[in-house]
Formats: C-alpha cells, structure tokens, sequence
C-alpha cells in the first residue's frame, strides 16, 4: 500500500499509515530543525505524531537559509 | 584573527561612548545588523559575522532541498543562543505571501521578529509599500514585531510606523548594488521624523558608505552583499565594524560647520617679523 503526496513541489509517492513524525524521521530530518506547512496549515512541533499524511496532502517543510 | 584583538578593545571602548539600539523591546549589542546570504563558505559567513561585530543577524525560509544534505540550512552553522536571529520574507513579491513566509518563520520558534520585505519589481528590486503596508498592518494584529524594509520615502515610511512597526528600515540605493546612500536627505527626514527606530537596509557597498550612512543619525544600518562580495569578507566584516561606529560617533559629536573658505588652525598672532 502507498499513497501520493505533494511535497516541496515534487509528487512523491510514500509508504500508507505514516504520520508527520514517522514521514519527517523517514526523510531525516529532525522536527526541531524545520517548519511544516500541511495544506497550506501550519503545524505545531508537538502534533506531529497526532497528525496522518494522508493521500493527496500538500506538504511544504521549511527552514532557515542564509539571507539579506 | 590576533591581528585584529588590540582593535576590538579600542572598538569596544568607542561602543561605549553610545547608548544601545534597543528595537520592539530588544536590545542589540550592535548598530550593524547583517545578513547570512551569498557567502562562499558558511565558515567564511560566520567568520565574517564575528567580525562584524553584529547580533543581530538575517536569514531566509525556504524549502529544505530533500535531495542535498543538510549544510545549507543556517542553523547548522549559527548558534541561535548567539545571534539573534530574524528571518526575512525576501523573494515575496505579494503581501499573501509574505504574511505566509512571516508565519513559517515565527512557526520555527525563536522570536515574533520579522523583518518584511515585499518586492515590486524584479529588476530593481525596490519594494511593493503598498503591499507591504498591507502586510506590515496584518503582521503587527497577529502580534509580530514587524522590522519593515521600504523605499527612502517619508510618507511611507509615516504610514509604516503608524500601522505599528518596531523599526522601518529605508534603503540607501538598491538591494546588492552597492552605490551607498543615493538619498541623505530623504533618509535624514525619515529619521526626525519617526520615533520608532530607523535602520538603513540595503544599498551600502564599502566602509565609508556604512560610515556616511550613520552619518545620517539614523540608528543602524543593515547589509549583507557588501561583506560576502567583498574579496576578504572578514577584513571587510572589520572594516564595516569601524565604520559603522565611526560614523555614529561623528554623528553624536556633532560636526563642524562646512565652508568654502579655508580658515587657519595655528594662531595668526605671535609669527615672527
């Protein structure tokens, strides 16, 4: 079972029964480090685990760059 | 970097003749406020950032490539204990957007500082202050400390204070052109006209603009291509240090008045026959 997601602009087609936490520790990435945008939502760092992907969802992960 | 300490004693003794910038309730431990873009290597960014002196320091949202590793993003490189750190909305072109990227940022959990940048135009660069009006009103209701980059107009400027921003910060010319001030006078009304702070962003390319800049008693001065396009950003990181201090003294020294005839400076009397 898989689904299709958006994320960062690139269809992306991951495992079912994910949710943010599992979804961002499969990317490697550590939540304190990023933003997560779930459908144009802001997510709070402490929903992650609460919070399915679910088919079709637009996620968008941010966070801070070098800039003017 | 022993080259430079005896001079940072002697910078910090001239620091002290000053009172610090305080903006939205924080205080900063220099007028110089930097940005963390366009560096060759993040080591040459942080060395440049050290030497600036600076505490306050820019950077921007964007996504996490998810297919380089992860040495772009910034907090790999900078202490957040150390600097304190305001995320910018550059690259946003409407205030829709901006008021998205503020978000993102706050969402990241340092502070409710934000400084907003809403282009008009992508050859110049120079802001959209209608949107950025708009965007600065929303921002400001939602609770963010709202620095506001704009153009060197007062009128906007006026608005920009009233719809509650804790700094506006006029450019001196274009963003990364580095021609100095374009604008003194302009820049000058600004600041007696504002009580809320006024920061000089974008425009300045070497020391003696960062110095005439401050020249202008406005209370800080923001840049950022100027030390990573220099060849040696760390000398220039320095430079600027200096100058920005230089030119804040001399501005609360009070210069001497400008003619154009020369006046002597030894005493006429007691020459020989």
């Amino acid at each position: 079972m898989s689904m299709r997601i958006r994320l960062n602009g690139k269809e992306r087609e991951i495992g079912a029964g994910h949710t943010v936490r599992t979804l961002l520790r499969e990317l490697e990435l550590e939540p304190g480090m990023i933003v997560v945008e779930l459908n144009r939502d802001i997510l709070e760092r402490d929903s992650y685990e609460d919070v399915p992907v679910r088919e079709g969802d637009t996620i968008e992960l941010v966070h801070f760059v070098g800039g003017g | 970097m022993s080259e430079f300490s005896e001079v940072s004693e002697v910078l910090d003794a001239a620091e002290a003749l000053d009172r610090p910038l305080v903006i939205g309730g924080h205080e900063l431990g220099s007028r110089l406020i930097v940005g963390t873009g366009k560096y060759a290597t993040n080591q040459i960014m942080v060395d440049a950032i050290r030497a600036s002196g600076a505490d306050m320091v820019t950077v921007a949202v964007r996504r996490v490539d998810l297919d380089r590793t992860k040495e772009e993003a910034i907090l790999h490189h900078l202490d957040p204990s150390e600097f304190f750190l305001l995320a910018n909305t550059a690259g946003c072109y409407t205030a829709e957007d901006a008021i998205r990227y503020a978000r993102l940022a706050r969402a990241a959990g340092f502070n409710e500082f934000v400084k907003l940048e809403v282009i008009g135009d992508e050859s110049t660069l120079l802001p959209d202050v209608h949107a950025t009006l708009a965007a600065a009103r929303t921002l400001t209701a939602e609770g963010f400390k709202v620095m506001a980059y704009t153009n060197d107009d007062l009128i906007t400027a006026l608005r920009l204070e009233d719809a509650g921003c804790v700094a506006v910060m006029p450019l001196a010319s274009p963003i990364g052109s580095g021609l100095g001030v374009v604008n003194p006078y302009f820049i000058r009304e600004i600041k007696r006209r504002l009580q809320v702070p006024v920061i000089v962003d974008a425009g300045v390319g070497t020391a003696s603009d960062a110095c005439v800049t401050m020249e202008q008693g406005v209370d800080g001065v923001l840049m950022n291509t100027a030390l990573a396009a220099a060849d040696d950003p760390v000398r220039m990181a320095h430079a600027m240090r200096h100058a920005v201090i230089a030119g804040r003294l001399a501005f609360l020294a009070g210069r001497m008045p400008a003619r154009e005839i020369a006046v002597p400076s030894s005493p006429k009397a007691g020459m020989l026959d």
